[in-house]
């Protein structure tokens, strides 16, 4: 980027002083996030755990814990869990439902309007202990309200079905940022080609699929690269399932805490975050790139 | 040819009536996925309001028995208000932190042509969106217990803070770069130091950006789970996230009429929250992305 007007030092600052405003924030991101990520990578090649003779002596092994993931059943469970959930939960629930959310209150009077976005919103608010113990109540095999309402009493969802509770569970609690996104990105959508697509006669899906999707192409990958970067590390679904019944819902955040924490596995369980790190970052250069080669379009 | 010739004759002045029927059909649908939406983010919800007023809660949503016993157990409980204060604690601790950290680096950002400092912010965008705490659970462990950070409030406070920083500077550069600089040449002409033009005049100009970060990096602290879980030890330090899965009888069973009355309280400042912001600034679209 050239020199620009933004960059004037109107105050007097000076290099120097520049850099030691900006000091302690590096410092605290440098301590608290780069060397943690960095560390991975080493505690990844070497055999650490929580107790025992491997804890006051890590060997390094290589990438042994790396061939150990290839081979181990759980991780691969994990893996293929965790993609079921991010597909299932946020490029399916949460892009779809917030999509005809915000296409629908563009119908509806403002009241209505206001009444259906808070709900929404609430359900993205509150605190993740809440609505994990929200979503355990009412799934509830006692006394649920589900079982209530559907007149099937004792019949335990969480161990029947966990990967659809927890899916549904996140379809719930995370759809208002994509209403949010996608209601923001249909006012720009000009309400003059959608006038005369009618007139020619086209049909909503028509309308949808011609006017409506070239104008927020955009801002459904944005939406799409976010929401699935969120919910691929999203550890509450751990205070759902836990990970079970039997490694069932077991998704990686809960597989890497049941054998890094859990039973004291720290070298494999860093070995399993570097590859969650590796995915988190593809995921993130491919939305900033997008960022990237919309703001030369504009 | 004839038939042709007699069809416009035919056509109706008005839509036909099946037309009108299938209209309102399609209307009066599309209410019902309204409503149907509605009772699925609602339903969830109703617990946590009806319960803590029912005098005997069960996990079922009913109309409560009406009785504010389940607040005197929660004003009674040794845990649940020590556990409100322990999260105020951290999360004003962690947005103080972000808020003055953020604020002095995202102004030297924004004002001085420090070397490298487009590729910088690039790669704290970057980070701040990969190193998730899930991901780096197991060196924050280890580092906090190398430190001796275990089982402190300070260490929950230092790693959210690492953690939130990124995207705060990120944020608030924007902010720091929309304000108009002719003040501050006038601040110097008067002889204000750099730190007296940052707290008398840049900050006052940029208290909405301000005032989001704020908000946000509360609301992000006060509901983070896991970082507290792994970091903290003793049930006197523990946060209101994670003190809500200590209230079980021996039996195993959850103690309901504690949980619901605490869940409120817990929830409601993040609401309050809310609706302040969005009243004042207008929250809508400062959730992380700026297109």
């Amino acid at each position: 980027m050239p020199r620009t007007a933004v960059a004037t030092d109107a105050a007097g600052l000076g290099r120097a002083r520049a850099g030691g405003f900006v000091a302690p924030a590096l410092v605290l991101v440098g301590l608290f996030l780069v060397f943690p990520a960095l560390w991975t990578i080493y505690l990844g090649l070497t055999d650490y755990r929580l107790t025992g003779l491997a804890a006051a002596a890590p060997k390094m092994v290589g990438l042994q814990n790396f061939r150990d993931a290839l081979a181990d059943r759980f991780f691969l469970n994990s893996l293929w869990l965790t993609l079921i959930y991010v597909a299932g939960s946020a490029i399916i629930g949460q892009t779809v439902l917030g999509f005809a959310l915000a296409w629908m209150m563009q119908k509806v009077r403002p009241s209505v309007r206001g009444v259906v976005e808070t709900v929404v919103l609430l359900a993205w608010l509150l605190p993740g202990s809440v609505v994990s113990f929200l979503w355990w109540a009412m799934l509830n095999r006692r006394d649920g309200t589900l079982n209530a309402l559907l007149d099937t009493p004792g019949y335990n969802w969480l161990i029947q079905h966990p990967m659809l509770s927890i899916i549904v569970f996140n379809t719930w609690r995370g759809t208002a940022f994509s209403m949010m996104l996608f209601s923001a990105a249909l006012q720009a959508v000009p309400p003059s080609q959608l006038e005369s697509a009618r007139m020619a006669g086209a049909n909503g899906a028509q309308q949808f699929r011609d006017v409506v999707f070239p104008h927020i192409r955009g801002h459904v990958l944005t939406n799409t690269l976010l929401i699935s970067l969120w919910t691929f590390n999203d550890f509450s679904p751990y205070l759902l399932t836990a990970g079970g019944p039997n490694h069932k819902s077991e998704i990686l955040p809960a597989f890497i805490y049941n054998r890094a924490i859990g039973t004291g596995e720290l070298g494999y369980g860093a070995a399993i975050s570097l590859i969650m790190l590796v995915i988190n970052l593809i995921i993130a250069l491919l939305y900033l790139t997008l960022l990237r080669t919309r703001k030369v379009k504009t | 040819m004839t038939a042709t010739a007699a069809r416009p004759a035919a056509v109706p002045l008005g839509p036909p009536p099946s037309m009108v029927v299938k209209k309102f059909v399609s209307r009066v649908l599309f209410y019902v996925v309204i409503a149907l939406l509605l009772v699925f983010f609602m339903l969830p919800m109703l617990w946590i309001v009806l319960a803590p007023f029912d005098a005997s809660p069960s996990l079922t949503i009913k109309l409560p028995d009406f009785s504010t016993g389940n607040f005197s157990e929660l004003w009674h409980n040794p845990y649940a208000l020590r556990s409100l204060l322990n999260a105020l604690i951290i999360s004003l601790g962690t947005m103080a932190l972000v808020l003055v950290f953020g604020a002095l680096a995202s102004y030297a950002l924004s004002r001085v042509r420090v070397p490298g400092r487009d590729a910088l912010l690039y790669a704290l965008l970057l980070l701040s969106s990969i190193v998730s705490g899930t991901a780096a659970m197991v060196p924050i462990f280890l580092l906090m217990t190398n430190v001796h950070l275990i089982d402190s409030q300070l260490g929950v406070v230092l790693v959210m803070t690492g953690g939130l920083l990124p995207a705060a500077i990120f944020i608030l550069k924007d902010f720091m770069d929309a304000t108009p600089r002719s003040y501050e040449e006038s601040a110097k002409v008067f002889g204000a130091s750099p730190l007296q033009i940052l707290r008398h005049v840049v900050i006052p100009i940029a208290r909405p950006g301000l005032a989001t970060i704020a908000v946000w990096a509360l609301v992000n602290a006060w509901g983070n789970f896991l970082v507290p879980f792994i970091l903290l030890r003793s049930a006197d330090k523990y946060p209101a996230a994670v003190v809500m899965y200590t209230f079980y009888t021996e039996g195993g069973q959850p103690k309901l009429g504690l949980i619901s009355a605490f869940s409120l309280m817990y929830s409601i400042p993040v609401v309050i929250a809310y609706l302040v912001v969005s009243r004042r600034y207008g929250f809508r679209f400062h959730g992380g992305i700026k297109s």
